[in-house]
């Protein structure tokens, strides 16, 4: 009997396999055109320039610092408000909300999840701005706060869901030896299940992380458009501007093939290496730790 | 030798933390489940036939949104078309053929990586490869393209786990029986898949329709209050239409900024309870 | 007649442990011939040997010959898709399709290219027959196959395993689970077949390998120790070991 050979099943495998390995392709492709529009920069403007604090493109100054440090401060901002909530939030419904509790509060967080972000910048614009600029007494409530506030918001699903996973993947044995030997509940919890569930809950940071720094219409709809680089804390609450807002208000006024143009695409290439770190650590850390729990429960 | 905390402190401790969480969750929902009425109150007024089906006059200030909600729906359905058979096959070729190599963990980073891309990043993307390179101009065909790839590792991961799901020994009987592994996926594993599959397209579809980034150099006009004729005009879009109303046009009723937001938000959440309700029915009918 | 020939058959894992030392067995036809001894011994890895089953997992290398029908089907060019035809083998949970009744059954046709749906039904209705299971499910042939008990499942499998008329009957502790009922059945049930069938069967009991054997072939940590007439190995026991197995000093 000799082996059957099928055309159809060989096209259908092929096809597949192609397939398979397309992901590779467009990461490809998306690196190259990044680099093919955003590489000419080097040759135009010179480094020294290119990381200097002055960023007027009208006048030709192609300092991206400002935006590096907006992007930095509104960040930094929006995780420190992301992650105590976040992680509260995900404590809650993995070990102490009630059955019907989780039922509610899961789908709301996918609501938040699901909410495209350019509505909460307009919620923010139309409501958010003016409050905060009464409260404070402003002169504007477009301001680098502004952005942390709704990039907090877009933030906390990401953290809910990654933390919320890691607490529930923590095995039924921990828990309960715990509190055989006698300890509260509060007291597993805190000693006993969140730091083993440790690098998960990192990881859901670091995704949260980078998802407020990739995030753009809504900064760029309550950040204000002052390239100033922040320096001062103070200056949380004045204008600022991030790289991705940047790249988005600017390039539709930019003409194919000018320096601007070239340098907002070099912004992108940065953005996209940012974002690469940031992804691929997190998830090292989670094939991490899916092999030591392996390790220890087998 | 460090003091013991006595029982009564412990129990003090714990209520804090207890209620200093819930009180943090409960504020959390509290403050969802606002802004979706908040927008629904404020914006259910302008919500008409008209509104609906309209086109828009006087510079957007009144009128309906018609060509945005077209333009969303065309352009989601492009997206489905470009990434949803490109996204499944990949998933197929993850779960059943590939083997715990090098390669396939390359793959399986580059998907890590597609996922995290920001989404301005795919518009600069999109308008390097399809709008310039390939001269589709700004037109439904790039958007189409970039938010396509945008929603691939969404509908990579989802459908992945969809398939792995799918009991092992399933596979093993048909094998046994003389199938190959096309056959044996065709006829077991994709069926029984396929629900959590759908699931998964349309979370990615759903989250395309909600993005700005992508299709701001790609596809989007803001002044075409005509509908598209071809792949390649270009089109309103909901999320662009809502963007630019909200912060570029000055004297602007509110009630249609919120109209135009209700709208959105209707047209993404009700995919995601499709969603939910696909996923829901399909658990409860499942044989195995 | 000698249905399969294994001769000097040796198989390796990928870590290089041997799962199989040497195996020399004639398994005849239209008998059950039964393979027992305690866990570990190589038994279940020797009937996925049979029908190549064993492809599926971690990659293994083998040495020697298998012959069915005097072909070896070790042979890498063999066409494995015909050979898992000729062979049915049922497991030792019982694994129902997620299809009706009707379509557990077709499902093996189908995959072999059979459309006529005459055919598909007459093919359904003997293997049901054969697996003394048609009186129970007649009036249900397109209820889903999981409604079934436990014991009706596994008999269905049995069914399914005959459906493409195969040669040669693998089970794989076939009955490890079920109440002694439906294992009386299944037991039953293999009595007939084997006028037409070649079965090899790795009991999950040794009263079970008494009550069914033909031939019995004693296994132990991948050797095969003692092969003979089943109602001559349970009471005469021709090695120590097997003769230890069987009174039951060790298992």
């Amino acid at each position: 009997m000799r082996k059957s050979f099928s055309w159809n099943e060989l096209l259908i495998t092929g096809l597949i396999k192609v397939s398979g390995y397309s992901a590779i392709l467009f990461v490809g492709l998306i690196l190259f055109f990044l680099l093919r529009e955003g590489l000419p920069t080097l040759g135009e403007v010179p480094l020294s320039e290119v990381f200097s604090k002055r960023w007027y493109p009208i006048e030709d100054y192609f300092g991206i610092l400002p935006l590096l440090g907006g992007s930095l401060i509104v960040t930094l901002g929006a995780t420190m408000i992301a992650v105590p909530i976040g992680i509260s939030t995900a404590i809650f419904i993995s070990e102490i909300a009630p059955r019907w509790a989780r039922e509610i509060l899961k789908p709301l967080i996918e609501l938040l999840a699901g909410l495209p972000s350019v509505v909460l910048g307009f919620l923010g614009v139309l409501i958010f701005t003016s409050l905060l600029r009464r409260a404070l007494n402003l002169p504007t409530g477009l301001t680098a706060f502004t952005g942390s506030f709704l990039l907090g918001g877009i933030a906390i699903p990401t953290i809910v869901s990654v933390a919320e996973d890691a607490l529930d993947a923590v095995p039924r044995s921990y828990r309960d030896g715990a509190l055989a030997l006698g300890a509260t509940k509060w007291q597993t919890i805190w000693r006993v299940t969140l730091p083993a569930a440790r690098s998960g809950v990192l990881t859901a940071i670091m995704l949260g992380i980078g998802r407020a720094i990739g995030e753009t219409m809504a900064v760029m709809m309550v950040t204000g458009n002052a390239p100033v680089l922040p320096v001062r804390l103070s200056m949380l609450f004045s204008p600022v501007r991030t790289m991705t807002a940047t790249i988005a208000a600017e390039m539709g006024e930019v003409a194919s093939g000018s320096v601007h143009f070239h340098v907002l695409f070099l912004i992108g290439i940065i953005l996209f290496l940012i974002s690469l770190i940031v992804n691929v650590i997190a998830s090292a850390v989670v094939f991490r730790q899916r092999k030591r729990s392996e390790r220890i429960l087998s | 030798m460090k003091r013991i905390q006595s029982s009564h402190s412990r129990q003090l401790a714990q209520r804090a933390a207890f209620i200093f969480l819930t009180a943090i969750a409960l504020l959390t929902a509290i403050t969802i489940l606002m802004v979706v009425i908040y927008i629904a109150i404020k914006g259910g007024s302008a919500i008409s036939w008209e509104f609906l089906t309209g086109l828009p006059r006087n510079g957007m200030r009144s009128g309906g949104i018609f060509p945005a909600i077209v333009g969303t729906l065309y352009l989601t359905i492009g997206t489905a078309i470009f990434s949803v058979p490109l996204g499944i096959c990949a998933a197929i070729y993850l779960s059943e053929y590939a083997s715990d190599n090098r390669w396939t963990r390359i793959i399986r980073i580059a998907i890590i990586n597609l996922a995290g891309i920001p989404s301005v990043v795919y518009g600069l993307f999109g308008l390097g490869l399809f709008v310039l390179f390939l001269n589709f101009g700004t037109s439904i065909l790039a958007g189409s393209l970039t938010l396509a790839i945008m929603t691939l590792p969404v509908i990579i991961s989802t459908a992945e786990e969809a398939l792995r799901a799918v009991p092992q020994s399933f596979r093993v009987v048909s094998i046994s029986m003389g199938g190959t592994y096309w056959q044996t996926i065709r006829r077991i594993v994709l069926p029984q898949a396929l629900p959590g599959i759908l699931t998964g397209v349309i979370l990615g579809l759903e989250r395309a329709a909600g993005e700005t980034a992508p299709i701001l150099f790609t596809v989007a006009a803001f002044f075409l209050p005509r509908l598209p004729n071809s792949p390649f005009d270009a089109t309103m879009a909901l999320p662009y239409h809502l963007f630019v109303i909200s912060t570029q046009v000055p004297g602007m009723p509110v009630q249609i900024q919120y109209g135009t937001a209700l709208v959105l938000i209707i047209f993404v959440l009700g995919m995601n309870s499709l969603a939910t309700v696909i996923r829901s029915r399909a658990r409860a009918r499942r044989q195995w | 007649m000698i249905k399969i020939h294994i001769e000097n058959f040796s198989l390796f894992y990928s870590d290089g442990t041997e799962s199989l030392k040497n195996i020399n067995l004639d398994i005849p036809a239209n008998a059950i011939t039964v393979l027992f001894g305690p866990a570990g011994g190589g038994k279940s890895t020797l009937l996925r040997v049979i029908n190549r089953l064993n492809d599926l997992a971690d990659i293994k290398q083998f040495s020697g010959k298998v012959l069915i029908d005097g072909q070896n089907i070790l042979d890498p060019d063999l066409d494995v898709i015909t050979l898992r035809r000729r062979i049915g083998i049922v497991f030792a949970r019982p694994v129902v399709l997620p299809f009706s009744i009707r379509k557990n059954l077709t499902y093996g046709l189908e995959l072999a290219g059979i459309r006529q749906k005459q055919r598909l039904e007459d093919a359904m209705v003997r293997s049901l027959n054969q697996a003394a299971l048609w009186e129970e499910v007649k009036d249900r042939l397109n209820d889903p196959a999981v409604a079934l008990s436990g014991g009706q499942q596994q008999r269905l499998c049995l069914a399914r395993s005959l459906v493409l008329e195969p040669e040669i009957i693998l089970l794989d502790e076939p009955t490890s689970g079920l109440d002694p009922i439906s294992t009386g059945k299944v037991e039953a049930s293999l009595h007939e077949l084997k006028k037409q069938y070649t079965i090899v069967l790795v009991p999950h009991s040794i009263q079970q390998a008494a009550r069914t054997a033909d031939h019995a072939a004693f296994f132990l940590q991948g050797e095969l120790i003692e092969f003979s007439l089943g109602k001559n190995i349970f009471t005469n026991p021709l090695d120590k070991r097997t003769e230890d197995y069987v009174e039951g000093r060790f298992g």
